[in-house]
């Protein structure tokens, strides 16, 4: 018997057809039902624009203006639609200008298949025109990387590929094609991958771990649920609801985690980390019992570990079992597909309420209100804040729309505020906090839920790492709303050089162009907005707007976004001014 | 506290993997004291044995790291003493010295080392143990000159059973 080290199943082109790897390409997309895809021609890559040129119909191909923009384009889509993202690029320069994008695939966890060109098989190690190792330079940020030398070994390739990108914990594969391979004719059938011999996408469920942290929740008095990104890629977002609206317990979410629960529920407690909510921080060294459920228990959210959560019992819900007792030691680990543990502990949760306990995180949430968010959302200083411009959105669009954020101040604003009814409205540069994420990002959003409101929100320094993609947006006329807080700095360095280096603003004040203009280039309406009295009908017009629209909001230059954990600080030493 | 362990991974025999491997002590500043790649009691299946000094919270998780890699099948860690474990040391010699310096016959003698080669020039004495037996041949050889010495990284088997084949079996069968 043939030692199997992949499952792969029959599809409807397993009927063998003579053709070339540059085709096989297309096809294999085809079968694994991608319809669009993102990238950037080259000459290593030719023959597979070329043959992407006969399925223009079946295959759309949105060219961005540079390859990042094509890599967050495809996260932005990836993370609305739930599917595969796939960005294609030339080697050298092309490939590795995808890096930055596959990091941040990488550390968000999401599904992306990268496709290159490379210099044909006899040229590699020459250092030949356009040659770079894009495998060596991609391994430490990728799920998998593979370099395909020969047209054959293309469809399995790419099979596994999308099975490792979409499976257990996602994340970004490579699959580095040589020309010779492109170009080389072969017998191509399609089977799909089920399964990987040496790898496990989930681990299996042990019903005792189920029964322990039942058993623990239901005798808890003060118990807390973080949750993360995991509920929102596991879809178990029903569970979530299920789950802590029977226990009665106050929740929480990371930055990544938003919108997995609705912001307006009433256990919903705010977000944890850095900037997060003053209450959550400050009850996570309160509760007896901290249950996370699909996080990670990043630096970000923790704070100086050796002061977090140390009264607690942690239980840890989690696909990754590397992430368990990674940062901080639990007392259970529930691992498996948080859908499924979720819904194995569910019939064994006693019903509860905890109001006293709910009551505290509404008395400290009252004490964030009047010291911060109050002045954030409804000031009475003269400029505009960040804060009020999100409040103003939130209000056109109800907490409909999809909120692709930068990195930096605005990001923070952004995610502390956006109000949210469904899932997968919040996309975000998290782990990686890659400036220039959200122009790209929310064209891929847009395009991935199209009958969704997609709104940037972008700082005016990140706007400019990848401006060049309003040209995308131009081409494809992809209706995205694009608003950028504008304070002439690079806000959120600017805030730690004021609180942590004596105000000593080394490089951080920009002299920006004219942003109206420049969208006015590329046929976008656009409009700027520098007094409170106008900001109402601009976002009214932002909005209502049928086709892309920019709008530029001068706030506040030197507003601080609070409350804030220093780094090394502890949850508890949560400032609020 | 640190100490040594032995980690012990299968794995596909694929190309890019030594890269991830490594990539992962790397990445925690972990030094590889010594690092042997061969093939495994299985058919195509390949053997990384991988010493290092950590503390056990770290070599945990290095493994977790180790067995989140696609191709790695599975991957363990064990103390000296869970281990039978040796290395072989290689010793260039002159030949000239064999018949003037009689002290070095009994050296290779009491050491249990062997001569794998004598030629005109030079010849090559081969010891293999633990690492303290072959730096004690080193040691006594050093006086005399030694024109060459290598090392090989530890090669190692556990006491306890690595239950590879039956976790194949199970894919195969699934």
């Amino acid at each position: 018997m043939e030692t199997l080290k992949e499952k792969l199943v029959e599809t409807e082109t397993s009927t063998t057809i003579r053709i070339s790897g540059a085709e096989a390409v297309i096809h294999c997309l085809l079968a694994e039902g991608v319809d669009l895809m993102y990238g950037y021609p080259g000459g290593a890559i030719m023959p597979v624009y070329d043959a992407l040129y006969k399925f223009q119909d079946k295959l759309h191909h949105v060219l961005t203006r540079h390859e990042q923009g094509a890599t967050h384009a495809a996260q932005g889509y990836a993370r609305v639609s739930g599917k595969v993202g796939v960005a294609m690029a030339t080697s050298g320069p092309g490939a590795t200008n995808l890096v930055t994008g596959i990091a941040d695939a990488q550390i968000d966890s999401t599904p992306m298949v990268c496709i290159t060109g490379q210099v044909a098989r006899h040229l590699l190690g020459t250092d030949a025109f356009q040659e770079t190792d894009i495998i060596g330079i991609s391994t430490p940020v990728t799920k998998w990387s593979y370099q395909v030398t020969k047209a054959a070994d293309i469809p399995v390739a790419l099979a596994k590929a999308f099975y490792i990108a979409r499976s257990g914990r996602p994340g970004p594969v490579l699959i580095d094609i040589t020309k010779n391979a492109q170009v080389e004719e072969f017998d191509f059938s399609y089977k799909k991958c089920t399964a990987i011999r040496s790898y496990k996408p989930k681990p299996e469920i042990n019903p005792t771990k189920i029964g322990e942290a039942a058993a623990i929740i239901n005798s808890a008095k003060k118990p807390f649920i973080v949750f993360g990104q995991g509920i929102i890629l596991g879809k178990a977002e029903a569970e979530l609801k299920a789950f802590i609206e029977k226990a009665g317990i106050p929740a929480a979410s990371t930055v990544l985690g938003l919108s997995a629960l609705e912001t307006d529920h009433p256990l919903y407690t705010g977000m944890v980390g850095m900037h997060g909510n003053y209450a959550p921080n400050l009850m996570t060294n309160e509760c007896d019992v901290l249950i996370a459920l699909g996080m990670r228990f990043d630096d970000r959210v923790t704070g100086d570990l050796s002061r977090y959560a140390k009264q607690a019992k942690v239980i840890h819900f989690e696909i990754d079992p590397a992430e368990v007792d990674k940062n901080v030691k639990t007392e259970i680990a529930v691992l498996g597909d948080v859908k499924e543990t979720l819904s194995g502990i569910l019939p064994l949760i006693d019903e509860k309420k905890h109001e006293t306990w709910h009551q505290e995180f509404k008395d400290k949430r009252a004490i964030e209100f009047d010291k911060v968010i109050k002045n954030d959302l409804f000031p009475e200083k003269q400029k505009l804040t960040m804060g009020e411009v999100i409040e103003k959105i939130n209000k056109r669009t109800g907490g409909d729309a999809i909120v692709v954020s930068d990195v930096g101040q605005h990001q923070m604003i952004a995610c502390r505020y956006a109000k949210f009814n469904q899932t997968k409205s919040n996309v975000t540069s998290g782990g990686l906090g890659t400036m220039g994420f959200a122009l790209p990002a929310a064209i891929g959003a847009k395009m991935g839920a199209p009958e969704r409101e997609v709104v940037a929100i972008i700082g005016d320094g990140g706007y400019q790492m990848t401006i060049q993609e309003l040209g995308t947006i131009f081409q494809t006329r992809v209706p995205v709303k694009i608003v950028v807080l504008n304070n002439d700095f690079l806000g959120m360095v600017r805030q730690w050089q004021q609180l942590f280096f004596d105000r000593r603003y080394a490089s951080t004040e920009l002299i920006n162009p004219d942003f109206v203009t420049i969208a006015k280039g590329y046929h976008i309406p656009a409009r700027r907005v520098t007094e409170r009295a106008d900001l109402d009908e601009a976002i009214d017009e932002l909005i209502a707007s049928e086709e892309a629209y920019f709008l530029e909001v001068c706030v506040e230059k030197e507003d601080n976004v609070f409350p804030m954990i220093p780094t090394g600080a502890s949850v508890t030493d949560c400032r609020l001014e | 506290m640190n100490n040594t362990y032995t980690i012990s991974v299968y794995s596909e025999n694929n190309i890019g993997l030594l890269n991830r491997i490594s990539a992962i002590f790397l990445k925690r500043h972990i030094n590889i004291e010594s690092l042997t790649v061969s093939e495994s009691e299985i058919e195509n299946v390949s053997r990384f044995v991988i010493v290092a000094a950590m503390d056990e919270d770290q070599v945990r998780k290095i493994v977790g790291q180790l067995e989140k890699q696609i191709e790695v099948i599975k991957a363990y860690y064990h103390t000296d003493e869970e281990t039978i474990y040796q290395e072989t040391a290689l010793f260039k010699i002159k030949s000239s010295l064999l018949f003037d310096e009689r002290q070095i016959q009994n050296i290779i003698k009491q050491s249990n080392a062997n001569i794998v080669t004598v030629a005109r020039e030079f010849f090559v004495i081969e010891k293999t143990g633990r690492r303290h037996e072959t730096d004690a041949l080193y040691d006594e050889l050093v006086p005399f000159g030694i024109m060459q010495f290598v090392r090989s990284g530890r090669i190692a088997v556990s006491k306890t059973e690595m239950n590879i084949s039956a976790l194949l079996r199970e894919f195969q069968n699934a």
